[in-house]
């Protein structure tokens, strides 16, 4: 890396440097070579770094007041929106804050399908990545069980029995998921335990997603190699810092609007009727964010096939770099694969829309075809798409087709300083 | 920019269109003007105030609040009874206390801090006691159906004859708006049931309302606090958002890329 | 100065937004620091009443206040003439026994130990008040510290007399 020679200024520093590098790594962060044309899409990364740190702090808080126990856990949520001091505001943020969470990670993901940003020397990054993203639905998924509504204890049981699908060993696991013969107190305190350890492990995940982001540096939306540092480059703060935290500051808008104004359109009614195990809610849906599996799930008629077809549709992402043969990464230059790739995007929301309808009549249809589509989009078209299409001709740099930008972007910016002072006195 | 704009908002339609699609399978929701919608919204302190003596004298026969306590009733943003009037309002019931030095419970007239008292001791007397039927404690009741208050507010007024096609069985009620329209419990409102003090004209409509309004509000108590800090929030958050989207202009200045 | 004005055009951009960015940041923090204050059906129980009709000369009972022990010691005439025959000179932290008490008869106080927040033992103690077990504190029948680590007298709630037989206490 550029940096590794990097010596602090002071000898307080170089002394403490020499012991524990975190001075040289703070350097590297700083100074890390960062392509300047990057979009805003690329703000995502930012955006969920901010997620996991406000839903680490606000749980935190949470569990200060929680109680996990089946008796006493809806009314410890009910304690926590009347009576503690701010206490509605903190969990209308990490309640909407999951799921600005998974709208930030979608964007992300759907980012990097774009831009082929999955592709050689990135594909540990992306599948670190899809780790991250199991866990944040394990992490989801247990947390909505905690306030012990109806759809948390309903949720809990659909889900859990989903692994007696497996075959001989089934009904064994999902007893041992529940610590009993249903879901009860010991699967409420364990997934109490499991829910507050998740976020740590994504935390720990997220140091390694960047670290091997850090090794070829970001893809960019031209999708090619570029020299670092060059002028292709800005370094990381003060350029992209900013840009960051611009967009963070749009992102964070949508978030209040959500926690104050509509707080709780994106859960379900059901939830504020405690759990009762005698009587099942009329329409169980799982949270937005997990519809499209949903659908997948109860597309296939086979119950040990739908499990199946569910955990290989997210499973199926890991071996995404190896199923795209294509040579140009990003989508700018794949004419065909863009149109694809949007009719991806759409099947996705189609899984997601018809995830939150009954399965039954035409919903059903329509989730068959969608599922279909889904794997055959990769299994099938990305592979033949790299034999197949004729990509446009890629630039060999940046800024080759900005000249203009090119010539004034060799300029130090100490020149670029002086010339700034110069206009603004003129 | 544009795009991530127009992303955001492609969202925010995907939401609740699919909230709406879902909670529209049924008929629609009579409307009237609740003063708690909106950016802005606030509770009628009056709708409030008769709301709770709708309460009292009419659904607490049947339908407990267990997380409401009497001090509630005096805390801003809530009915704003005076703190001398919810301790009256408290004193006039009896809780039970416990064990005192000789081991034994008593009574004694509920304080604010006590919780508002249940008028069964427990889930299986309220059933007993309704035909089999649990009516459903209320504190959180207006955000535990889809539709919320204009939900309650239509059912409380949505009883009418059967259609000839629907037999109901003793003890079952036809209502409109309740889903699969059956419903075991019989209209609870009727014209001049409660006398306000305020003068105001106990209708049938006016009643609905007013204990509609009460029912969000015990389900929602900070809703006020919740509007007038969210209102501060993102006009600080748009604020921000301008001086930094100008101190990144002044940044990206020194290298000709367009941000 | 005239030649430094367009740095400070774009310096005062910079401080602005930072000065706002830690406005936010404050503003933000607070809720989570606030969260952690007694909440609001902590403060409801605030108040606590007392039926002490049954408490003989001589005796005392123990009653929980917000969480804590308070003392309710019915004194005799003996221990009362006791506590104010001291001399303040004699004491380590001058109270009168008159300030102490609303009823001679009756001592209400808290009943933890202003050291390090143990619970004394009643009428034991080189002064025949209390004594606290965890650091040798000596209080007398006024509850004043008279020996040991103990910085100050143990401290008076605020109570009422509502009646002759309740005391409100908070």
């Amino acid at each position: 890396m550029s940096d590794s020679h990097y010596t602090p200024k002071s000898k307080v520093g170089k002394w403490f440097n020499d012991r524990l590098p975190l001075l040289t790594l703070a350097n590297h962060l700083t100074d890390y070579p960062t392509p300047k044309n990057l979009n805003y899409w690329w703000t995502f990364g930012g955006i969920l770094t901010f997620c996991l740190i406000t839903q680490i702090v606000t749980g935190l808080v949470l569990a200060m007041h929680y109680v996990a126990d089946t008796k006493l856990a809806f009314a410890s949520v009910e304690h926590i929106m009347r009576d503690v001091n701010y206490g509605w505001l903190i969990r209308y943020v990490h309640a909407n804050g999951a799921s600005m969470f998974f709208l930030a990670v979608y964007i992300h993901i759907f980012r990097s399908l774009f831009y082929g940003s999955y592709k050689s020397p990135r594909e540990i990054i992306w599948i670190i990545g899809i780790i991250i993203y199991l866990l944040m639905m394990a992490a989801a998924f247990m947390g909505y069980v905690l306030p012990w509504g109806q759809m948390s204890y309903w949720g809990a049981t659909v889900i859990t029995n989903l692994f007696s699908a497996i075959p001989f060993i089934g009904e064994g696991i999902t007893t041992w998921l529940w610590g009993g013969f249903s879901v009860d107190n010991p699967t409420l305190t364990r997934f109490y335990a499991l829910h507050y350890l998740i976020p740590f492990l994504i935390l720990g995940l997220v140091v390694l997603h960047i670290w091997a982001l850090h090794v070829p540096g970001n893809n960019n939306p031209v999708g090619i190699e570029i020299k670092k540092p060059s002028n292709d480059t800005v370094p990381f703060h003060p350029y992209i810092v900013i840009k960051d935290a611009f967009a963070l500051l749009l992102f964070m808008i949508v978030f209040a609007f959500f926690v104050f104004y509509t707080p709780n359109i994106l859960g379900h009614a059901d939830n504020y009727i405690e759990a009762n195990p005698l009587v099942t809610p009329a329409h169980i849906v799982p949270e937005w964010y997990l519809l499209p599996f949903y659908a997948i799930l109860r597309s296939v008629p086979d119950k040990l096939m739908g499990v199946i077809a569910m955990f290989s549709a997210i499973l199926i992402l890991v071996a995404l770099p190896w199923l795209d043969t294509s040579k140009v990464r990003s989508a700018v230059f794949r004419p065909l694969y863009k149109q694809f790739y949007w009719i991806l995007v759409l099947d996705v929301l189609v899984l997601g829309y018809v995830g939150a309808m009954p399965a039954e009549g035409l919903y059903l249809l329509v989730a068959r075809i969608a599922t279909a589509y889904y794997f055959i989009h990769f299994l099938i078209i990305l592979p033949f798409l790299g034999f197949i299409e004729k990509t446009n001709p890629v630039p060999l740099s940046i800024t080759e087709p900005v000249v203009a930008g090119a010539a004034m972007a060799t300029r130090s910016d100490g020149e670029n300083k002086i010339e700034n002072n110069l206009k603004s006195l003129g | 920019m544009k795009k991530l704009i127009s992303l955001v908002i492609l969202f925010i339609s995907i939401f609740s269109f699919q909230n709406h699609s879902i909670s529209a399978e049924k008929i629609k929701f009579l409307e009237t003007d609740w003063t708690f919608k909106g950016l802005f919204g606030k509770y009628d302190r009056g709708a409030l105030q008769r709301g709770y003596q709708v309460y009292t004298e009419v659904c607490s026969a049947c339908h407990s609040m267990q997380y409401l306590s009497y001090r509630n009733l005096a805390e801003p943003g809530g009915p704003e009874f005076t703190e001398q009037e919810a301790k009256f309002i408290a004193a006039s019931f009896e809780v039970q206390d416990g064990p005192n030095s000789e081991g034994e419970m008593f009574t004694r007239p509920a304080k604010l801090s006590d919780k508002f008292v249940m008028p069964y001791d427990n889930v299986e007397a309220a059933k007993a006691a309704n035909g089999g039927a649990y009516p459903p404690d209320m504190s959180v009741l207006a955000k535990a159906r889809k539709g919320g208050a204009d939900y309650i507010y239509s059912l409380l007024l949505g009883y009418d004859d059967p259609p000839a096609n629907i037999k109901l069985d003793d003890g079952v009620y036809y209502n409109k708006y309740m889903y699969g329209n059956k419903i075991k419990m019989s209209a609870p409102l009727s014209d001049g049931l409660v006398e306000y003090s305020d003068g105001t004209q106990a209708t049938e409509e006016q009643m609905a309302k007013d204990v509609t309004t009460f029912l969000m509000w015990s389900a929602e108590p900070h809703l006020e606090t919740r509007h007038k800090t969210g209102f501060r929030v993102i006009v600080y958050l748009i604020i921000l958002s301008i001086l930094v989207y100008l101190t990144m202009k002044k940044i990206w200045s020194r290298v000709e890329t367009k941000v | 100065m005239s030649d430094k004005k367009p740095k400070n055009r774009r310096d005062f951009i910079f401080t602005a937004t930072a000065a706002a960015g830690a406005v936010g940041v404050g503003a933000a923090v607070w809720p989570l620091v606030d969260q952690m204050n007694p909440d609001a059906s902590v403060k409801a129980l605030a108040s606590t009443e007392v039926d002490i009709s049954s408490v003989k000369p001589g005796q005392s009972i123990t009653v929980v206040w917000r969480g804590k022990p308070v003392f309710i010691k019915r004194r005799t005439q003996e221990e009362i003439d006791k506590a104010r025959s001291v001399s303040l000179e004699e004491l380590k932290h001058p109270e009168k026994d008159e300030d102490r008490v609303k009823n001679p008869e009756w001592l209400v106080m808290l009943g933890i130990c202003t050291h390090l927040g143990c619970v004394p033992l009643s009428d034991k103690g080189e002064y025949d008040g209390w004594f606290c077990p965890c650091h040798g504190s000596h209080y007398d029948t006024s509850g004043r510290i008279r020996k040991g680590p103990a910085p100050i007298n143990m401290e008076i709630p605020e109570y009422v007399f509502l009646n002759d037989n309740t005391i409100k206490i908070g």
